[in-house]
């Protein structure tokens, strides 16, 4: 299965969240927050904290430890608050 | 002249009315069953508004209260006061007409409303949708904070030598001999004063009641939708044009419109609806349906936004949906300041004012009759 | 309706289906088996009766007059495309369980540090370490799977730090005896740590975290029996993934939207684990922490009542009365003493969401004397964020009691009547109404 993560291509297995995928190629941030513009990655892992916010397909402020990963998906490191 | 005041109630009204009569020189001790600023006004979105209102008595107290937030805002520091404007937007043929008609007498009386021409009204909201068939900007619409600003509203009362209570409810109001009021009983004895102050906004009938003045005011249900925050979407207060036709309803069912605006923090509120349904604390799903779709239907960006959370709060009303703001005739020492439903953080400035006026005896800087307590909506119906 | 498959929803939607109710469980996973068995080969099938909503996120719960309308979106997570539907239930039972709670100290929100419960899964389901050198402190015997987890995956786990002591147990004996082959269950975790030489130390702890970007080192002390720290003991210790656990937070959004009584954090329920709401029952972690074994005999109970046509098997109540008795014993052992409150400085987060420190929190009490929950959330941001307080609203209600000796009900924080994030668009979608013929 292939998947883009900031535009680069990367292999991801089936049933892998976006989280586990980000984790396994050595990233551990994906976001930097709104204020401080701190990084952050994974936290709870269970899609209570919605610290590991990341953007998938354009679509920001989504859960990276909930979202299972699709064929194609492109993943993209979320810049503070983005529309 | 009453030196020492008891105002009941520690939202934003009753905060107001604390500065107001701390600043004149009153003693003044307000009491709170609970938590300040937790009831209406941590509810409430923060709306300063001209742009609702008809021409008549409301419009003179908002018009008031505009002039008096600004140099509020300046002595309390940061309640996130933002004189931002407001921009009111048809979105159907048969909606541009009426608007302009209400512009038309808006200003007849003051009110600072520009009609935007179509190809401009894109430059204020860029993401504003398109269908837009008529729009009015009123630069003198104003935001803050509701919860921040009543609390540095206590805060300097305090720092006056006022005295808060929280977590402190009154169950009657004690008269003398003389039938005037001499103190309120709470649980560990008496508050002795010789003035009361009702600022107990939805929960003001009760009160009264308690006291043996009952008047008429009642809850009506709102609701604020808030996403997850984001760059600036919005940049007024955006409207669409039956909200005017809302405020005014008597209508129990449910009404809504959408006010949309980006806060300081971030997240963008989607207010509000009026929903008569007691003291009922649901949530209800069709509600927030009915917000996110008009939302949706004026900022088609917002679509794809997480909403974070929704909240909940019951606004006052008298049946006749002007504020009740003055004294009581059956009970001297006794003072109303209610009924100013979704309006209540925007009136707050205005009505301390015009507390602190009544009670000290100065001429009010506007005619207070229309708000007068014993007017038939406020005493009959209750 | 069953709302959670974990133990105690996978259980109750096969009592409630073997009693003969038409059962729908609906869980956020694209598979069964919850937190617990995420990635175990013994995860109980779904009873083929049952009809099973994976990938689908309950975020509205009403209760109607005769029953329960549950508004789901069921599609990828977070995605805004996922399909929406609402459902009648006349019963409905909650098993959304619980997660872990973490204690804020300095560093705790930089990358690299998750809860042992994210650390778990990751291990669990996905065969993935969250570091390669880990340390795991906090408190309480999850502690210790986690452990041979992460080893499992190849992680060196420097070491497992528990803040209490060890002498707990001998507070609860007849917890010991109730729950004696979950201690035997205990017992085999720590032989497996001894076997991989990890060393297990008690009444100690991380109290901070270091590094740019991400974790690099911890600095570990020593406590006290109140938790706070003992000078001279720190430590520093280089690792790259810090796993912290105290203890379980349950997930009480749709219990507080359905109106169900709570005490002491957890969802009040009877010995038919039905809730102060008529109709709502609740099964697992939500009603206490207690494990795996007395979720699943609670979903059973509760199952069975909530179906209302056959007695409650016996063996299944005896089940959750001893397993309640170790579980008192558990929490017995392992208390969050105050002395955390001790490890924060000053620009120590608080609020990860809305990045709110500990001095903002206590300006927010000073110059705004936020006396209550809503208050406070409105006059420092604590708790306004993503996560809705569900990471905060008990360390933020903790440090406010203790900055101004008031009281701030955690519960409070725990009102969200949008219980799962639902984007817009979908909020305003014509809606979708199933019924459910007037079954279970």
């Amino acid at each position: 299965m292939k998947v883009t993560v900031d535009g680069v291509p990367t292999v991801a297995r089936p049933g892998q969240t976006v989280a586990a995928a980000l984790i396994e190629r050595g990233q551990t941030s994906w976001r930097d927050t709104r204020i401080g513009g701190r990084p952050r990655g994974l936290f709870c892992g269970i899609g209570v904290c919605f610290d590991c916010l990341v953007v998938v397909n354009g679509v920001p402020d989504v859960r990276a430890c909930q979202r299972v990963l699709a064929d194609g998906d492109e993943i993209r490191t979320q810049r503070g608050a983005e529309l | 002249m009453y030196p020492d005041v008891v105002v009941v109630g520690a939202g934003v009204i009753g905060a107001a009315c604390a500065h107001a009569l701390t600043a004149a020189g009153c003693a003044v001790t307000v009491v709170d069953r609970g938590a300040p600023a937790s009831g209406t006004t941590a509810a409430g979105e923060g709306n300063v508004l001209v742009s609702d209102k008809a021409p008549g008595p409301e419009l003179d107290l908002a018009m008031l209260s505009r002039r008096l937030w600004p140099a509020l805002a300046d002595e309390l520091g940061d309640i996130e006061w933002e004189a931002k404007g407001g921009l009111v937007v048809a979105t159907t043929e048969a909606a541009a007409q009426p608007l302009l008609d209400f512009m038309r007498d808006q200003r007849a009386v003051g009110v600072d409303a520009r009609e935007v021409p179509a190809g401009l009204v894109h430059e204020l909201e860029p993401h504003l949708t398109r269908a837009v068939t008529a729009a009015v900007h009123y630069p003198q619409d104003a935001q803050l904070q509701p919860v921040l600003a009543a609390t540095a509203l206590l805060a300097e009362v305090t720092r006056r030598g006022g005295v808060i209570r929280p977590h402190t409810p009154v169950s009657t109001v004690d008269t003398g001999r003389d039938g005037r009021v001499r103190g309120v009983r709470v649980a560990d004895g008496v508050i002795p004063c010789g003035a009361v102050i009702n600022a107990c906004g939805p929960w003001a009938g009760d009160f009264a009641r308690a006291a043996g003045v009952p008047i008429a005011i009642l809850p009506r249900r709102g609701i604020v939708l808030v996403t997850a925050a984001l760059p600036l979407v919005v940049r007024h207060k955006v409207y669409d044009a039956d909200y005017v036709g809302a405020v005014v309803s008597d209508d129990a069912a449910l009404q809504t419109s959408s006010v949309v605006e980006s806060t300081a923090a971030g997240p963008v509120l989607i207010g509000s609806s009026r929903q008569r349904v007691g003291f009922a604390e649901r949530v209800d799903a069709h509600v927030l349906r009915a917000l996110a779709r008009k939302a949706v239907g004026l900022f088609p960006v917002l679509a794809t936004v997480p909403v974070m959370r929704a909240y909940g709060g019951f606004r006052p009303y008298a049946p006749d949906h002007v504020p009740v703001i003055g004294p009581d005739p059956r009970l001297p020492g006794m003072w109303h300041a209610t009924g100013h439903e979704g309006a209540g953080i925007g009136l707050a400035a205005a009505t301390g004012r015009l507390i602190a006026d009544l009670v000290t005896g100065a001429a009010p800087v506007i005619d207070l009759a229309p708000f007068r307590v014993d007017r038939p909506a406020v005493l009959e119906a209750a | 309706m069953v709302v959670g498959a974990g133990p105690a929803g996978l259980a109750a939607a096969r009592a409630a289906a073997e009693a003969g109710a038409r059962v729908r469980l609906i869980d956020s996973a694209p598979s069964a088996g919850g937190q617990f068995f995420r990635g175990r080969p013994d995860v109980p099938p779904v009873h083929p009766k049952v009809e099973h909503l994976a990938d689908s996120a309950v975020w509205h719960l009403e209760s109607v007059h005769n029953g329960h309308t549950v508004r789901v979106r069921t599609g990828p997570a977070d995605a805004p495309v996922r399909r929406g539907v609402t459902l009648h239930a006349d019963a409905l039972i909650l098993a959304t369980g619980a997660y872990d709670r973490a204690l804020p100290f300095p560093g705790w929100d930089l990358p690299g540090v998750v809860t042992a419960g994210g650390a778990q899964a990751m291990a669990k389901g996905h065969g993935v370490a969250v570091g390669r050198r880990v340390i795991i402190a906090g408190t309480g015997p999850f502690l210790l799977p986690v452990a041979t987890s992460l080893a499992g995956t190849g992680a060196t786990v420097v070491e497992v730090l528990e803040a209490n002591g060890p002498a707990g147990w001998l507070r609860a004996p007849r917890a010991l005896l109730a729950g004696a082959g979950r201690l035997g269950e205990l017992a085999g975790y720590a032989k497996a740590l001894a076997a991989q030489r990890i060393p297990y130390r008690t009444r100690r702890t991380v109290i901070a975290a270091h590094g740019t970007g991400r974790v690099e080192a911890v600095t570990t002390a020593a406590l006290d029996n109140g938790w706070r720290i003992r000078p001279g003991t720190e430590r520093r210790i280089a690792v790259d993934a810090v796993c912290v656990g105290y203890g379980f937070t349950p997930q009480l959004e749709l219990a507080v939207a359905a109106g169900c009584r709570l005490r002491d954090g957890f969802v009040e329920v009877d010995a038919a684990q039905a809730t102060s709401t008529p109709g709502v029952f609740a099964a697992g972690e939500l009603t206490g922490i207690g494990g795996a074994k007395l979720a699943a005999a609670e979903g059973t109970v509760a199952g069975t009542a909530a179906a209302a046509s056959v007695e409650v098997p016996r063996a299944a109540l005896r089940a959750v009365r001893q397993g309640r008795i170790f579980a008192d014993g558990l929490a017995a052992a392992h208390p969050i003493q105050d002395g955390w409150r001790t490890w924060l400085t000053d620009d120590t987060l608080v609020c990860r969401c809305e990045e709110v420190t500990l001095a903002g929190l206590c300006d927010a009490l000073d110059r705004h004397r936020a006396l209550g929950v809503r208050t406070l959330k409105l006059t420092s941001r604590v708790g306004l964020g993503p996560c809705q307080g569900r990471v905060c609203g008990r360390n933020a209600a903790e440090l406010a009691a203790g900055h101004t000796g008031g009281h701030y009900d955690p519960a409070d924080t725990a009102r969200r009547p949008i219980a799962a994030p639902v984007r817009l668009g979908e909020l305003a979608e014509e809606e979708t109404v199933e019924e459910m013929n007037g079954q279970a």
